[in-house]
C-alpha cells in the first residue's frame, strides 16, 4: 500500500490504532481512579526500553513486560495494606525511571536520542510497529470485550462483585496486562511521559457527553481519534514533537466538552 | 427445596421444618496482634431477620465478610445450606459521577434479567421511578432501596444487609426496614443485617445479637435489651432509647411536618 510508504500516514493509522483500544481501556483507567496507576507503570517504560537495548529485543517487548512487573509489584503491595497506595505508586514510579535512566547512560554503545522515547517521534513508526499495534490492538479489545461486564460490577463496588462471583483478582490482573500492553503499543507516538494521556484526556472530555459507559467508550475513541488527527497535522506542519502536540490537542477538546454550560452531568 | 438436616429429631415439628441457612462454629480472626472476632456461633434459619448489633469495630462487618466467603476465618467453620442464594448490601457503596451508571444498568451487572423483572423488583422496593436517573444523582434512602431492588432480582433466600440504614434521615429509617420486614413476608428470605443504631432496628427483627468481638449475649430484642452485657456495651441510656422504641408510633407525630424527605 502506498499510502504506508509515507511515514506521516503510517503515524497517523498507528495513532488511530491506538486511539480505538485507548477508549474503552482509558474509560477503567479513570472509572477506577488510576491514572496515576498509568502514569507509574508509563514511567516504568524507559527501564523497559533500556532493558529491550541490553537483551537486543523489541523496545515494544521490554515496555510491556516491566509496565506488567510493575502492575504487578504493585497489587502486591496493594493487598499487603502496609503502606499508602500514592507512596507505592511514587516509590516505584521514580525507581524504575531512575533505573532505565542509568541503565542507559551505562551502556555506551546504544546511541538513543531520550527525548525520542519521552516525547514520541512519529519519524520513527515502522510498518512492524504497525503490525504490532493493529494485531495487539484488536487482541486487546476482544479481550476487554469479554471483560467489559465484570469489570462494570468491579468498578461499582468490588466485595458486592466478588460476593456475587466474580473472579475480581482474575480479571483485576488481566486488566493492568491491557493497560501494560496499550502502554507499550503506543510508546512511540506518544512518548513515555504523556503516554497515560491518551487513556485519560480523550474519555473524560466524553463523559459530559455520554449517559452509558459504553457511550463514553466510544466518546473516548471519536475524540482520541480527532486529537491525533489534529496533533499529527500540527506535528508535521511545525515540526513539533508528536506526543505533545497530540496531548495538546485532546485537552482542547477536554476544555471544549467542558467549557459548553451543559446541564449538569446526566 | 427441602434438604433435610441431620440433627433435627430432637426438634419439635413446626421447628424441624425450619431449615438452616447459614451456620458459624466457633469463628475466629485476627489481624496481627488483634483479635477481631473470637469463637462467633450463630445460626440463621429460613425466614427469621436476625440482626447484629454492636459499637463502631465491634467487627461487626467483618463477620458479614467471613460469612459471604470473601476472607477466610483462622479457625472455625461455616455451614452454607448448598447453593444458597445470598443477596448483599455492603455498607459503603459510592459511584463516582465521572461513571455514568443508570438505576437500571446496575441492576444487571451480575445477571442477565429482563427490563419487565427489573421494573418489577424496583416497584417492590418503591423506586420504578428512578429507573432510567443516573445512580450518582440518588439520596441515599433511594440508592439502598434501588440495592434492595437489585438483591431481590437475585432470588435470594438470605438477604445480607450492612448498616442499611446508615445515612438515611430519620422517617426514611423506619420506612426502610419496614420495606424488609415486608421482603422477607412476601418472599419468605431471611435477613441478616448489621446495625449499631438500637431502637429502631430492635422493633423489626426477630433475633438480636450483640457482638463485640465475641458475641455478648444473643436472643430476643427485649430480653437483649435488658441484658447486663448489652447495658454495659451501650451504656445506660439504652433505657431511654428503649422507651423511644416502644413509644415509637406516639413519636412521629410529635415530629415537625416538614422533613428532609427520602424520596
Amino acid at each position: 500500500m502506498m499510502i504506508l510508504d509515507d511515514f506521516f500516514w503510517r503515524a497517523v493509522i498507528a495513532g488511530i490504532g491506538v486511539a480505538l483500544v485507548a477508549g474503552p481501556l482509558g474509560c477503567f483507567v479513570v472509572w477506577r481512579r488510576m491514572s496515576y496507576l498509568g502514569d507509574t507503570m508509563a514511567h516504568s517504560a524507559l527501564l523497559g526500553i533500556a532493558l529491550g537495548f541490553f537483551l537486543e529485543v523489541d523496545l515494544m517487548l521490554g515496555v510491556f513486560a516491566v509496565a506488567l512487573a510493575v502492575a504487578i509489584l504493585l497489587f502486591i503491595f496493594q493487598r499487603q495494606k502496609q503502606l499508602a497506595n500514592d507512596a507505592v505508586l511514587g516509590t516505584l514510579s521514580h525507581a524504575s525511571l531512575a533505573m532505565g535512566v542509568l541503565m542507559i547512560s551505562l551502556m555506551t554503545w546504544v546511541r538513543a536520542d531520550l527525548m525520542e522515547y519521552l516525547f514520541g517521534d512519529i519519524l520513527t513508526v515502522s510498518l512492524i510497529d504497525l503490525y504490532w499495534i493493529y494485531g495487539g490492538g484488536i487482541l486487546i479489545l476482544l479481550t476487554l470485550h469479554r471483560l467489559w461486564r465484570p469489570l462494570l460490577a468491579i468498578t461499582f463496588d468490588t466485595e458486592l462483585a466478588q460476593a456475587e462471583g466474580v473472579p475480581v483478582i482474575r480479571i483485576q490482573l488481566v486488566f493492568m496486562l491491557l493497560v501494560a500492553a496499550v502502554i507499550a503499543l503506543s510508546m512511540k507516538i506518544i512518548g513515555i511521559l504523556l503516554v497515560t494521556s491518551l487513556l485519560i484526556i480523550p474519555v473524560s472530555a466524553a463523559r459530559r457527553l455520554s449517559q452509558t459507559p459504553e457511550q463514553m467508550a466510544l466518546g473516548g475513541v471519536l475524540i482520541g481519534i480527532a486529537s491525533v488527527v489534529l496533533g499529527l497535522g500540527t506535528s508535521l506542519q511545525i515540526d513539533t514533537p508528536s506526543g505533545p502536540s497530540i496531548v495538546i490537542a485532546s485537552v482542547l477538546f477536554f476544555f471544549a466538552a467542558n467549557l459548553f454550560p451543559l446541564r449538569k452531568f446526566q | 427445596m427441602s434438604t433435610s438436616i441431620e440433627n433435627t429429631s430432637d426438634l419439635s415439628d413446626t421447628e424441624a421444618k425450619k431449615q438452616i441457612l447459614l451456620q458459624t462454629n466457633n469463628l475466629s480472626l485476627r489481624a496481627g496482634e488483634r483479635q477481631l472476632l473470637s469463637s462467633i456461633s450463630l445460626t440463621v434459619s429460613t425466614a427469621e431477620i436476625v440482626t447484629v448489633i454492636g459499637p463502631n469495630g465491634a467487627g461487626k462487618t467483618t463477620l458479614l465478610r467471613l460469612l459471604l466467603g470473601l476472607i477466610s476465618p483462622d479457625s472455625g467453620s461455616i455451614y452454607k445450606k448448598p447453593e444458597l442464594r445470598i443477596g448483599y448490601l455492603p455498607q459503603k457503596v459510592t459511584v463516582d459521577p465521572i461513571l455514568p451508571l443508570s438505576v437500571s444498568r446496575i441492576m444487571s451487572l451480575t445477571g442477565k434479567y429482563s427490563s419487565r423483572q427489573i421494573e418489577n423488583a424496583l416497584e417492590e422496593t418503591g423506586v420504578s421511578f428512578l429507573k432510567n436517573k443516573p445512580v450518582f444523582q440518588l439520596s441515599r434512602g433511594e440508592f439502598q432501596r434501588a440495592m434492595l431492588a437489585r438483591a431481590l432480582l437475585k432470588n435470594p433466600e438470605l438477604l445480607v444487609l450492612d448498616e442499611p440504614v446508615q445515612g438515611v434521615d430519620y422517617m426514611g429509617e423506619s420506612e426502610l426496614y419496614k420495606l424488609i420486614g415486608n421482603l422477607r413476608e412476601n418472599h419468605g428470605c431471611s435477613v441478616l443485617m448489621v446495625s449499631h443504631d438500637l431502637h429502631v432496628v430492635m422493633a423489626s427483627t426477630d433475633r438480636v445479637l450483640c457482638l463485640n468481638q465475641h458475641i455478648c449475649c444473643e436472643g430476643q430484642p427485649e430480653d437483649v435489651s435488658r441484658h447486663p452485657e448489652y447495658l454495659r456495651l451501650f451504656g445506660l441510656d439504652t433505657g431511654k432509647s428503649l422507651a423511644v422504641y416502644s413509644h415509637h408510633h406516639d413519636h412521629t407525630h410529635h415530629l415537625p411536618k416538614i422533613l428532609p424527605g427520602d424520596n
